[in-house]
Order: structure tokens, then sequence, then C-alpha cells
């Protein structure tokens, strides 16, 4: 649509001349006009432009420039942080000794194991039943329809609370076990919505045409419905990867056993509140030399925490505006 | 003058599947109405059995534990155990009412909530609107990808970093020591908390924040705009006539849900940092009710303190969309 209106930009010369506000000869040495632009619309000002421009560069260096300083610094020598004074602007040695060093056994490889671990199997199952959830409430005329999208409403709008919550993770006798990192916080009834809108969108000519093919619900959902929504379970399951991966307050609740910590606790204890881990064999280093020279190894467990984020977002990035405003503006 | 508001917001509501539900057994499927519960419930079997698993999840660790919530009308005891702990009446609530640490707490929230909503919730439709005067496909997407991160980072990340670069022993405070300039600690400074706080909220979700303003922007017909340039609209006029307008309802539904939210304000957030400023300015209302509950063993007055939280919350989001109904806005649901 854009190249169509750009093309058009000849046949308007009243507004162009108009917005450039100059005569003939000036309007041939002006720069290329965007072929992005709608014809109707008036060039910025260089003004304009240029504080656009800053405004936006300074954004995007906002959120790269922190990322850029701790991942160099984690990839840097203990002597040049040293020297440097604490994080590293430009890189001058660098080196892995910190991630060899994490990662070498201890409790930070521990935890990046739980950590993975718990992720992974939330996500398949938290992931899994919301699908399934949301494409039985997907037909208005079946049986119980209302009721149950009414228990899932109910939940967005009142939580039990913390302490009843707690008290009852507790006489489950799942204190300290993995499940409580998964269970309590397995479902999300924005995410059974979100999902729902979705499969309600979808052409029912399509799925009444399989039925009537023989097909049960579960081959309609598996078979046809599934395949179709891959973008929009791309991202749900990106909501739930990435709300295990984070979490790290459920962990401080029913997690006392350290060894069991998940790598968000450790990155709370061991970098941001500088206490020395037991049997890490990293902090004692920290104690003897000095707060800096731990630096590389805390930064390398920050990056450690960030990396399955980095990997993971490009590839569902792209789904965000399909997905996630589909189910957004129709819900 | 309100009937006609009102049909006009429910008219538009997304949820377009829940208009003719009102009247299920009315004309549109007459045969639904002749069968009986036990053949539909057989008709419908594999769908009901696919919700079964959300159900038992939702029944075991959502809806018990509102049932847990008795404790607070007792003086629960672990070791006795919720059947055989001693009902107290409204004692526990008394407590909580007349505890003036509660109350910080209460208020404590409250000028979070308010700060916020003046320094953070514009900042979105702001960039919004920048990021849509941005015309390269390339650049606008390669700018949203970025913004958008920050959004999946753990608080603990986030405090980390803020912590690295503006903390004591931070990248700034170096820098100006180096300078000659007297250093500062914001993170453990009570006095520009709120500002600390609201900055890394920023930092972490106003990009993403943008995400329903652009899909809203994306809805708007550019006829419109070229109508009115044909009308001698220019630049701003065009964003105060059309633009703010079409992001109208967004711009209400969001400010309903952060009112319905007053009462939460960045709970993993705050508890990572109540340490570091103490409790003056950091408890809010779900910090207090961890560290009564919780850490002090207190298991009755904190249950207590959580359900008034969670009832006027309640409260919030319904008198919230009520609010929205009778603007003849959509809200966050529809009327019944």
């Amino acid at each position: 649509m854009s190249t169509a209106l750009g093309s058009n930009r000849g046949t308007h010369p009243a507004i162009d001349e108009a917005a450039a506000g100059t005569a003939r000869p000036d309007s041939r040495r002006r720069p290329r006009r965007s072929k992005h632009r709608p014809a109707w619309e008036d060039r910025p000002t260089a003004l304009g432009t240029g504080a656009k421009v800053i405004v936006l560069a300074l954004i995007v260096l906002a959120v790269v420039y922190p990322l850029y300083t701790v991942i160099i610094t984690s990839l840097s020598t203990t002597a040049a942080v040293t020297e440097a004074g604490g994080l590293i602007t430009v890189p001058t040695e660098l080196t892995t000794a910190a991630y060899r060093q994490i990662l070498a056994g201890g409790i930070v490889t521990r935890a990046t194991m739980v950590s993975v671990g718990v992720t992974a199997v939330g996500t398949l199952l938290s992931t899994t039943v919301s699908i399934l959830c949301a494409y039985g409430l997907s037909k208005p005329t079946s049986f119980g329809h209302r009721p149950i999208l009414f228990v899932l409403l109910i939940t967005m709008f009142f939580g039990a609370g913390m302490i009843p919550t707690y008290l009852l993770v507790s006489n489950l006798g799942l204190i300290d076990t993995y499940w409580s990192l998964i269970l309590p916080g397995a479902v999300s009834a924005f995410n059974v919505l979100l999902l729902r809108n979705f499969f309600m969108g979808i052409d029912p000519g399509i799925t009444d045409a399989a039925r009537i093919d023989g097909a049960g619900e579960w081959r309609v959902l598996g078979q046809i419905v599934l395949p179709m929504s891959k973008a929009v379970t791309a991202v749900v399951a990106l909501f739930y990867g990435v709300g295990y991966w984070n979490a790290f307050f459920n962990a401080m609740l029913y997690i006392n056993d350290n060894a069991k910590w998940p790598l968000q606790l450790v990155l709370r204890s061991y970098v941001l509140q500088g206490v020395t881990l037991p049997g890490s064999g990293v902090g004692q280093v920290d104690v003897a030399t000095g707060a800096v020279t731990g630096l590389p190894v805390k930064m390398a467990v920050m990056v450690l925490a960030i990396i399955p984020v980095l990997v993971v977002y490009p590839f569902v990035q792209r789904h965000f505006t399909k997905g996630v405003i589909f189910g957004a503006i129709k819900g | 003058m309100t009937a006609p508001t009102r049909s006009a917001g429910a008219g538009r509501t997304g949820r377009s599947d829940r208009a003719p539900r009102p009247v299920p057994a009315a004309t549109s499927d007459p045969p639904v109405r002749h069968r009986s519960a036990w053949t539909r419930i057989k008709r419908d079997r594999s769908l009901l059995i696919m919700t079964v698993p959300v159900i038992v999840l939702l029944g075991v660790f959502a809806y018990v534990p509102m049932l847990g919530n008795v404790i607070a009308w007792q003086d629960y005891s672990p070791y006795v155990g919720i059947l055989d702990s001693p009902f107290v009446g409204w004692w526990n609530f008394e407590r909580v009412f007349t505890n003036p640490l509660f109350w910080d707490a209460v208020r404590n929230t409250l000028v979070i909530t308010a700060f916020q909503l003046v320094f953070f919730f514009p900042i979105p439709i702001v960039l919004a609107l920048l990021l849509n005067s941005v015309i390269t496909p390339a650049i606008r997407t390669t700018i949203q990808s970025v913004v958008y991160l920050p959004h999946f980072f753990s608080w603990v990340l986030v405090v980390t970093i803020f912590q690295q670069l503006l903390g004591g022993a931070g990248q700034l405070h170096r820098i100006l020591e180096a300078n000659g300039f007297a250093g500062f600690d914001i993170m453990t400074n009570p006095d520009t908390f709120l500002v600390l706080i609201t900055a890394q909220s920023v930092w972490k979700d106003a990009g993403w924040g943008i995400i329903i303003f652009l899909a809203a922007l994306s809805t708007v017909d550019p006829a419109l705009y070229e109508a009115s340039v044909m009308d001698g609209a220019n630049r701003w006029r065009r964003i105060w006539h059309i633009t703010l307008p079409a992001l109208r309802p967004v711009i209400i539904l969001l400010l309903i849900l952060r009112l319905g939210d007053a009462l939460t304000v960045g709970f993993e957030q705050l508890i990572l940092q109540r340490g570091a400023v103490g409790a003056g300015v950091a408890e809010v209302l779900d910090t207090f009710v961890y560290y009564q509950g919780v850490i002090n063993g207190d298991w009755s007055f904190a249950a207590a303190a959580g359900l008034v939280k969670g009832i006027v919350s309640l409260i919030l989001v319904l008198g919230a969309n009520k609010i929205a109904h009778v603007f003849g806005e959509a809200g966050v649901y529809k009327r019944a």
C-alpha cells in the first residue's frame, strides 16, 4: 500500500510543494522522498527529524548499553576489571574464565540446571493444559461452557492471597520440592483466554468439515487447529517459559534448601546482596581479594540468567503483534 | 442519555461470542434446548475432558486457598492445624485496622501507584506515537524488538543492573567521583526511592507497554489523515484529532486495569529492595503480608491483611468498570 501511495507523489505537486514550502529548483535538490511515506504526509523538518533520531537513539542505548557492559565485563579478566575499577566499557583482555569457573560444578551450575528443568517441565505442562482448556472452551454452545469460563475469569479478579496459598503448598508437602515452583502458578487465565480467542477466530467451516469426515475433537485440535495456531502457541509458551525462568519469589517462599535454588535466587543472594554462597568456591575469592575481584563472575551469572531469554526471544518476537494483539484487541 | 451510550459500549466490546449468549435457548440454536443435559454432556465429553486439567489445577491452587482465608477469623497455629484452630471473630481484622504499620503500607502503596500513574503511564503512549512516526519498517521493527526486550528480564536482573550501574559501587558513582563530583547511592536512598523504582519500571516495561497502542494505531484508517491534510490540519492537529481519539478506548481500558490494581505495586521489585532502603518507604501491602505472615509467623493477622487487600482490589476493579460503562467505554468485561 505504501508503495502505491508513494508512486502517486508525482501527481500531487501541489501538496508536495506546499509541504516543502520552497520553489521548484530547490525541490530538485531535496533529499529523496522515503518510499514508505504516504503521499499526503508532509516531510518532517530537519529539526524534528534530528530530535527524533536523538531520542530514539538514546532509548535504544538505554536498553543496549547495560547489557553490553554486563556481557563485556563477564568476559574480562579480573586484572582488567581491577584496572577499570568496576564495569568495563571498552574491552581489553577477554577471557571465558568466569564462565568456566561457574560452570565447573558448584552452586551456580546446579542452580542453572534447576532453572532449566523447572522451566522446561513447567512450560510444557502449562502450555499443554492451557491449549486443552482453551480448545475445550472454544465452542460457545458446548455444555458447561459458561460456568467453566466463569471459574477461569474469577481467578483474574480475585486472588486467594499469599498466606493461604503458602499454607496449602506447605500442607500438601510440596515445600522443598520442585513442584512447588510449578504447580501453584501453572495456569494463567489470561493465557488461556488468549488461546481461546485465537481458536474461536478460526473459520468453523474448516473444523466442521473435519468433523463431518469423522474426526473427533482431539483430532481436530491436534491436526487442524494446532497447526494453524503456531504463532499464538509460541507466544503463550514464551510467556509461561519466561515466567518460570524469571520467578524467584516462589523459590524464596517454598525452597529452603539452597542446593535446590533456581538461578534467579542465586543471582539475588550472590550478586545483588553480595552474600558469599557456601560451597560455591566463588564467593571465597571475593572475600579474600576485595569486592571487585568477583565482578566478572557475578556478571557471568547475570549473563547466564539472560541467555535463554536472548536466545528464544528473536524467534518468538515476530509473532507478538499477531498473537498478542489478536488476543488483546479481541478479548 | 445513558441508554444509547451503554449500548454503544456493549457493541464495541471484542468478545463477540458472548453477545448472543444471554438468551442461549432462543432462536439461534433450537435443538440444543430440547436435549437433556446428559445427551449434551455425552456430545461434548471430549471438550469437557480437555478442561479438566485446568479446572483441577485452579481448583486446588486458586480456589482451595480462597477457602483457606478462613484462618483470618481464627487464631491459626500451624501446629494445631486449620481444622482445630479456635475461631476469634473479627479480632484479626481489628488488629489489622489498628496497626499503624498497616496504614504505612497502605500509604506507601497508594503513593507509589499515584506516582507511577503520572510518571509511568503516559510514557508508552508517547513512545508509541514516536515509534508510529518512524515510517521505515526495518528501523521501526528493530527499535520495537529492542524496547520490548527488557520486559522479559527478571526483576532480580533489572534491580541488579541498576545496582551495578547506579548503585554505591556502581559505574555512575565511580565516574562522578573520578571527576570530582560527590557520588550518590540511589539504591539505598529512601528519599529518591520513588524515582528509582519508577525508573526501573520504565526501563523494564514501558517499551512493552507500547505494543497495545501500536496495535490500536494500526487500525486507524489512513483516509482520515489524508482527509485532514486536505482540510489543512498540521502534524499536531492530526495527532490531537485523529490519533489520540483512536487510542482513547485502549487508554481508558489500561487506566481501569491500573486503578483496579492500585493496591498491587511491583511486589518482586519491592521485596528485592526493601532491605536496602528500609521498610519506611518500601513496605507495601504485599510485602507487609509477607513479613507479618511468613517471617513473623502471625499467619491469621497476615491472612486478614491480605484478604482486606484482595477484597478492596476486587471492589476497585468492578467499580472502575462501572465507571467505564457510564462513560460508554467497553471496559475489561462486558455488562451481562
